[in-house]
């Protein structure tokens, strides 16, 4: 034993254990987002249970669906106020999403098993998603049209008719919506150009019969759009009063009878009659809602849409900023720059600056491009929208900026070590056959190092995709109301507030008023901001390791 | 035989090359790109590298004006409206009017710019009786009173009607009578009243408190009450008086707090006293103190929430002073610091409106800018020759006016933005307001305008250091003794998987783990509090274990993994323990802790926070592992191999090479690994943010949570005014974390060069 110790052996068990932590806590981590982020979108099935009240021996029912359960020791559950019997250690406790939070006030809520009897799943229980007040869990009674009954849920007639006013409802929906957006935002856009100029020509001051005449032209223009309006308006309301025109009544488990009506309906399914494949169908179109619609009710319902469409925007345009600039300053210091000790404190300097917390470059962007340069920006360019700052907030292209900032020396480290690989034989046959240096650098070195490049720019982006703190200081919002990106000119609206799957988390997470109703979501955005990083970094690495090959061989 | 003359005698062929211009042309044109390709990149690349010194540059410029004095530049003097000489003077808001009340019972609103007369009123005063004294109460009501030899007093107030008729700022003055035109009397004897003191309390029904000196040596107070006449409109007031113990010599100033509580007295004889006045019927002289040996009281005032005293004397020593409970729990004046002294002494003490500052002006003419938290003097600088007869400071504190003996005002530019920081105040012990003691806090601001700012970097730094060191106790031992195995016993193949996987970790994002720190493992710890403590000790004993048993496994089983792949083996071993403890997690608490080992740390008096420094340094600790590992595993990989295999021919056993050669030869590699590990866990924002609750206190108590620097910057930046004393204070926070990460990379990067350059020679 004594000899086994003094071997060493034991100890490097225990080193190779060090390496079997932190893989089992990495693989357990991505596991653990995974399962939580995907289990998320199954159609659970709905349960019904009868639960008796441990202080008044009432039995009342639940139904919804069984998200977790826990088990607890009999302590605990006593503090929380369940007399649990003597003898009885543990406790299982299960978490009910019940819905019909307009109805009971709140969604979730925990029942001890020891206060439960059988749970069954009830053939033809509703799950009903709504645009407010979240799920809506019970069994059909009716469909109305104007306040009046036209068909029973016993009706045989029943299910189709449901779908079709259903649907009905929906697209009327879409169409408001539609004009809402397009058309609206269109006229908006054009009134405040307008005031725009107004306020232009007085800050100016320039000739009056010249202003007066804009002026009058103007107003034209602003009562032609007014008009505009008007009809637009009507159009709406319309759409409005047809689509409020069918109404679902349901029953709750309670026996409550509620009346909800289809405007406010976005889908309803039926999971426990659903077969394996009908669910799977669901599971997938429930993704992919997920990834390509808006978030509703606080962020807590919805899809993350703008988030990831803010997250690429922002990226794409720092790589168009950082590409460059890291690049010419990579080849400056390996190509250009006098090997001497002040390059070597350059560059150890701007190596250095990768490991700078992120928040300082956060604060350095809020402080220097957004107060300063933007506000600078807004008193020469936007005078006339002053007050209220065009430039001078934080914004997408401040975001942009900041990032770029940030991952400039990830581009250069990386582009500075393709540069060095690059063996010297390669560059003295180009020069030697009479190629200027320019000439050498870039049709011989700048080719070969582009594997490098590439890498630097993919790990800049993987870098930049996952930041979120210096984000919250200078351009991302919790909930912006546009694209960044849209039909009106310019099209890219580098001014406009970004939303950012980071911060979707922070702000989702931690700031929703519905803890248990967004903790899935968290997950689930965590799982695709996840799987953006880790393909952008296997393609990083999978490149680099090509690249080491490629040159092992050559310089051999 | 062939005939070599024929051929090179047959005419030149035309070259092929383009003609000697056209050579020249292209030449040029090659010569300039090469040119211009060299000055854009030498361009380019200063560019950037200028851009990112910008950075520091930047931040300096912002935090600089923080440690800047103050500056008061003169602007216009003229002689003072109004009667000789002047009892009180103020400034209004927007600074383009100032107040003078004389000592004829006349108010003179003037213009600051030319000393022009705008409007004047008159406080009336009983037939005959004639002005005797002066106060006022805390400057943002601005409530004052004039005092008659009957014993009546009449107050008064300044209000400001501000219209803007054709765009233009109009400032309408006014003199108001919130307690009635007549005056009140206030010693019932009809004795003149020769010192007095009055506050008014703004919140809630409108009352006010008036303490007296008579002649005939009593102290005499009234507390009024209004009432509004719903019908009327009409105001009525109510006075309740009363008296107050006699003291031994003739106050030179008395003051009396908002709350209506505490009144001190300075007398003559260079004492203070403070009578407690809770108790309307039976006040209490409860403390009398010297204020200094040797020295006399020649003014005092309260800083802005009437809590602080600001002494002055006829040494020209400053100090304040406010009530502290002793240990016998009696309040007590106690004298918290000293300011700067003057020259002289002191004549007029003008506190600022909404900070803790205050302006002094002394008998040679010299005036002060100090500030009351930081202890700051930010300036001192002779004004005019003779005493400071009065001054007045604007409620923004941009303009500074003095008047000097012979009636002369001069009006002077202020500039006085940041005082309330200071070295000490930031970094060492400073005695609030209201504490008991000298403490660390950090708490920047709160809703109402007499807040004292608590900007101490302590607790900040502390809770900046706890959780790095909490990270780093958690991920050192797992990331170098993993980078050891890795680079020196793992198999080639494992390593291939091993080595990608752990950099996938180095880049997920650290809003992820910082979520799943505190929505998952914050909560789970809690729950399983038993299985996280069994896991950090039983984890290595069960390693052990199971290599003390792969000994004895049949041999064949154990050929058919071949060294290198320990961490393999160990795997399903991990798995199991870890699974089977936090199964057992719940037994474990009914067992030893009675159920909840949560409240059995609270029964025996530990603290326990759901969100602590244990979940940080976990997590944290997960994010700082890629970054030890990576760069410590290519030192010990890069050891030649030479060395190596030189210690195991002479004998030495795998462990005992790692030991006397592997480690010492890349022990420079391991520190830089831990220097720049640590430097992201300095630095890390969103972990800390979400894993704990943010309340910057100053212990190292592992279940406590902390606030750091980053997350602080990160919290409060957004919310904070531009340009405001918090807004630089928080650019400092990312200076100071800036040039601390980038020492600590420095050293890092420059010892591992040198190490890169010794493996070369070795």
């Amino acid at each position: 034993m004594k000899q086994w110790f003094r071997s060493g052996t034991p100890w490097i068990w225990l080193t190779g254990g060090a390496v079997t932590i932190s893989i089992v806590m990495v693989v357990g981590l991505l596991s653990l987002i995974a399962v939580r982020g995907l289990s998320h979108f199954w159609p659970g099935n709905v349960a019904e249970v009868e639960i008796t009240n441990f202080r008044t021996g009432e039995v009342s029912s639940v139904m919804g669906e069984i998200v977790r359960s826990e088990t607890i020791t009999a302590t605990l559950a006593r503090e929380g106020g369940n007399p649990i019997d003597e003898g009885q250690d543990l406790v299982t406790r299960y978490l009910f999403k019940q819905g019909n939070r307009d109805q009971l006030g709140t969604d979730f809520v925990w029942h001890f098993g020891n206060t439960m009897e059988t749970v069954n799943y009830p053939q033809g229980a509703f799950v009903v998603e709504r645009r407010e007040w979240g799920n809506f869990y019970g069994f059909p009674v009716a469909l109305m049209t104007d306040g009046l009954i036209t068909v029973t849920a016993d009706d045989e007639a029943f299910p189709a008719q449901l779908s079709v006013a259903l649907e009905r409802a929906i697209s009327r929906a879409n169409e408001q919506r539609q004009i809402e957006r397009r058309e609206v935002g269109r006229i908006n856009t054009a009134m405040e150009r307008i005031r725009l100029e107004l306020r232009g020509m007085e800050l100016q001051g320039s000739d009056e019969a010249q202003v007066a005449a804009r002026r009058a032209e103007l107003e034209q223009q602003t009562a032609a759009l007014d008009a505009e309006y008007d009809v637009l308006r009507q159009q709406m309301d319309a759409l409005q009063q047809e689509r409020r025109r069918d109404a679902l009544v349901m029953r709750m488990t309670d026996g409550r009878e509620v009346t909800l009506n289809l405007s406010t309906i976005i889908a309803i399914t039926q999971p426990n009659d659903m077969s394996l494949m009908a669910k799977f169908g669901q599971y997938f179109a429930k993704i992919w809602e997920f990834l390509t619609t808006e978030p509703r009710e606080a962020n807590t319902e919805g899809g993350i849409f703008p988030a990831i469409f803010g997250t690429i925007t922002m990226v794409f345009i720092m790589s168009i900023m950082v590409t460059p600039f890291g690049i010419l300053a990579a080849i400056y210091l390996r190509e250009y720059a006098k090997q001497g000790p002040l390059t070597r404190i350059i560059r150890i300097s701007v190596y250095n600056l990768a490991g700078v917390p992120s928040i300082v470059f956060g604060v350095f962007g809020l402080g220097f491009f957004v107060y300063f340069l933007g506000g600078n920006i807004d008193r020469i360019f936007y005078e006339a929208a002053l007050p209220s700052p065009t430039y001078g907030t934080p914004g997408l292209f401040w975001a942009s900026l900041t990032l770029a900032l940030l991952t400039l020396p990830v581009v250069i480290v990386s582009t500075e070590e393709g540069l060095a690989r690059i063996p010297s034989t390669v560059r003295q046959g180009s020069l030697a056959l009479g190629a200027t240096k320019s000439e050498t650098l870039w049709r011989v070195v700048v080719p070969l190092a582009t594997p490098g490049m590439m890498t630097g720019l993919i790990l800049a982006i993987a870098r930049a995709a996952g930041e979120v703190a210096p984000l919250m200081l200078v351009g991302v919002v919790k909930l912006a109301p546009n694209l960044p990106v849209d039909g009106e000119f310019p099209f890219i609206h580098l001014e406009r507030k970004i939303m950012h799957l980071g911060f979707h988390i922070f702000d989702v997470g931690f700031q929703s008023p519905n803890v248990e109703a967004s903790r899935p979501l968290v997950y689930a955005t965590a799982l695709v901001l996840v799987l953006l990083i880790v393909m952008l970094n296997l393609t990083a690495i999978s490149i680099r390791n090509r690249l080491r090959e490629k040159y092992r061989s050559d310089s051999d | 035989m062939t005939d070599f003359t024929a051929s090179s005698l047959r005419p030149k062929r035309e070259s092929r090359l383009p003609s000697a211009e056209l050579r020249a042309k292209r030449r040029r044109i090659r010569m300039f790109k090469n040119g211009f390709s060299r000055w854009g990149i030498t361009a380019a690349g200063f560019g950037v590298v200028l851009s990112l010194a910008t950075i520091f540059i930047y931040l300096f410029y912002e935090v600089m004006p923080i440690f800047k004095g103050a500056e008061v530049t003169h602007e216009v003097t003229f002689q003072l409206p109004g009667e000789s000489p002047s009892l009180h003077l103020t400034i209004e808001r927007y600074q383009e009017l100032g107040l003078n009340f004389d000592a004829s019972g006349q108010v003179t609103f003037f213009e600051l710019e030319s000393g022009s007369v705008r409007y004047q009123d008159r406080v009336t005063a009983n037939d005959g009786a004639s002005i005797s004294t002066f106060a006022k109460a805390e400057d943002i009501g601005g409530l004052v009173g004039f005092a008659y030899n009957d014993g009546s007093v009449n107050l008064a107030r300044a209000e400001y009607a501000v219209t803007f008729p054709d765009d233009q700022r109009l400032i309408t003055p006014s003199l108001a009578r919130p307690y009635g035109r007549e005056p009140i009397q206030l010693d019932p004897e009809g004795q003149a009243i020769t010192q007095m003191a009055i506050q008014e309390n703004t919140r809630g029904a409108r009352s006010a408190i008036l303490v007296g000196y008579t002649r005939d040596e009593r102290y005499v107070t009234a507390r009024l009450t209004t009432r509004e006449n719903l019908f009327t409109g009409d105001v009525e007031t109510q006075v309740t008086k009363g008296v107050l113990p006699a003291l031994p010599a003739a106050p030179v100033s008395i003051l009396v707090d908002k709350d209506m509580r505490s009144v001190f007295v300075a007398d003559t004889a260079g004492y203070l006293h403070y009578i407690d006045i809770r108790n309307p019927r039976e006040p209490e002289l409860v403390h009398s103190i010297r204020a200094a040996e040797g020295e006399y009281i020649t003014a005092m005032d309260f800083l802005v929430g009437s809590v602080s005293i600001i002494v002055g004397t006829d040494k020209g020593t400053l100090s304040q002073w406010f009530l502290v409970r002793d240990d016998e729990n009696n309040r007590v004046l106690v004298r918290i610091r000293d300011f700067k002294s003057h020259q002289a002494a002191i004549t007029h003490i003008a506190p600022e409106h909404t900070r803790k500052g205050f302006i002094v002006g002394d008998a040679q003419g010299t005036i002060g800018v100090h500030y009351g938290t930081s202890a700051r003097t930010l300036l001192q600088q002779q004004l005019q020759d003779g005493p400071v007869q009065s001054l007045a400071l604007s409620p923004v504190n941009r303009r500074l006016i003095v008047l000097d003996e012979a009636n002369n005002l001069q009006v002077n530019e202020l500039w006085n933005r940041h005082p309330q920081i200071s070295f000490s105040a930031m970094w060492n012990k400073v005695w609030y307001e209201g504490r008991s003691d000298p403490e660390y806090i950090w708490q920047s601001s709160s809703a109402s305008d007499e807040f004292e700012s608590k900007f101490s970097l302590v607790p900040l730094s502390i809770g900046t250091l706890k959780a790095a060191f909490f990270a780093m106790l958690f991920a050192m031992p797992l990331a170098i003794m993993g980078a050891i195995y890795t680079a020196y016993f793992m198999t080639p193949k494992l390593r291939g998987m091993v080595k990608p996987t752990i950099e996938i970790m180095e880049a997920l994002p650290t809003v992820i783990l910082g979520f799943l720190a505190g929505l998952w493992l914050a909560p789970f710890m809690e729950n399983n509090l038993p299985a996280v403590f069994s896991l950090l000790i039983g984890m290595p004993i069960v390693m052990l274990l199971m290599a003390f048993l792969w000994r004895y496994l049949p041999a064949m089983l154990r050929n058919r993994v071949p060294d290198g792949w320990e961490a393999a083996i160990l795997v399903p071993v991990v798995l199991v323990f870890g699974w089977s403890m936090v199964t057992l997690s719940p037994y474990v608490e009914i067992w030893f802790f009675d159920g909840s080992m949560r409240q059995w740390f609270t029964d025996n008096g530990i603290t326990y926070d759901q969100r602590n420094a244990m979940v940080v340094g976990v997590a944290m600790g997960f994010a700082v592992i890629p970054t030890i590992y990576s760069i410590a595993e290519d030192a010990v990989f890069n050891v030649p191999r030479h060395l190596t295999q030189g210690s195991l021919a002479l004998g030495a056993t795998p462990w005992q090479t790692v030991l006397g050669v592997v480690i010492p030869t890349a022990s420079p590699g391991i520190f830089s690994a831990i220097m720049i590990g640590f430097g992201r866990a300095v630095g890390e924002t969103m972990i800390v943010l979400m894993a704990t609750g943010n309340s910057p206190i100053v212990n190292f108590n592992i279940f406590e949570g902390m606030r750091t620097l980053s997350a602080n910057i990160a919290v409060e930046l957004p919310e904070t005014a531009v340009g405001s004393t918090h807004f630089r204070i928080l650019f400092l926070a990312a200076l100071v974390l800036l040039t601390f990460t980038f020492i600590l990379n420095t050293i890092a990067e420059v010892v591992r060069q040198r190490l890169r350059k010794r493996y070369s020679s070795l």
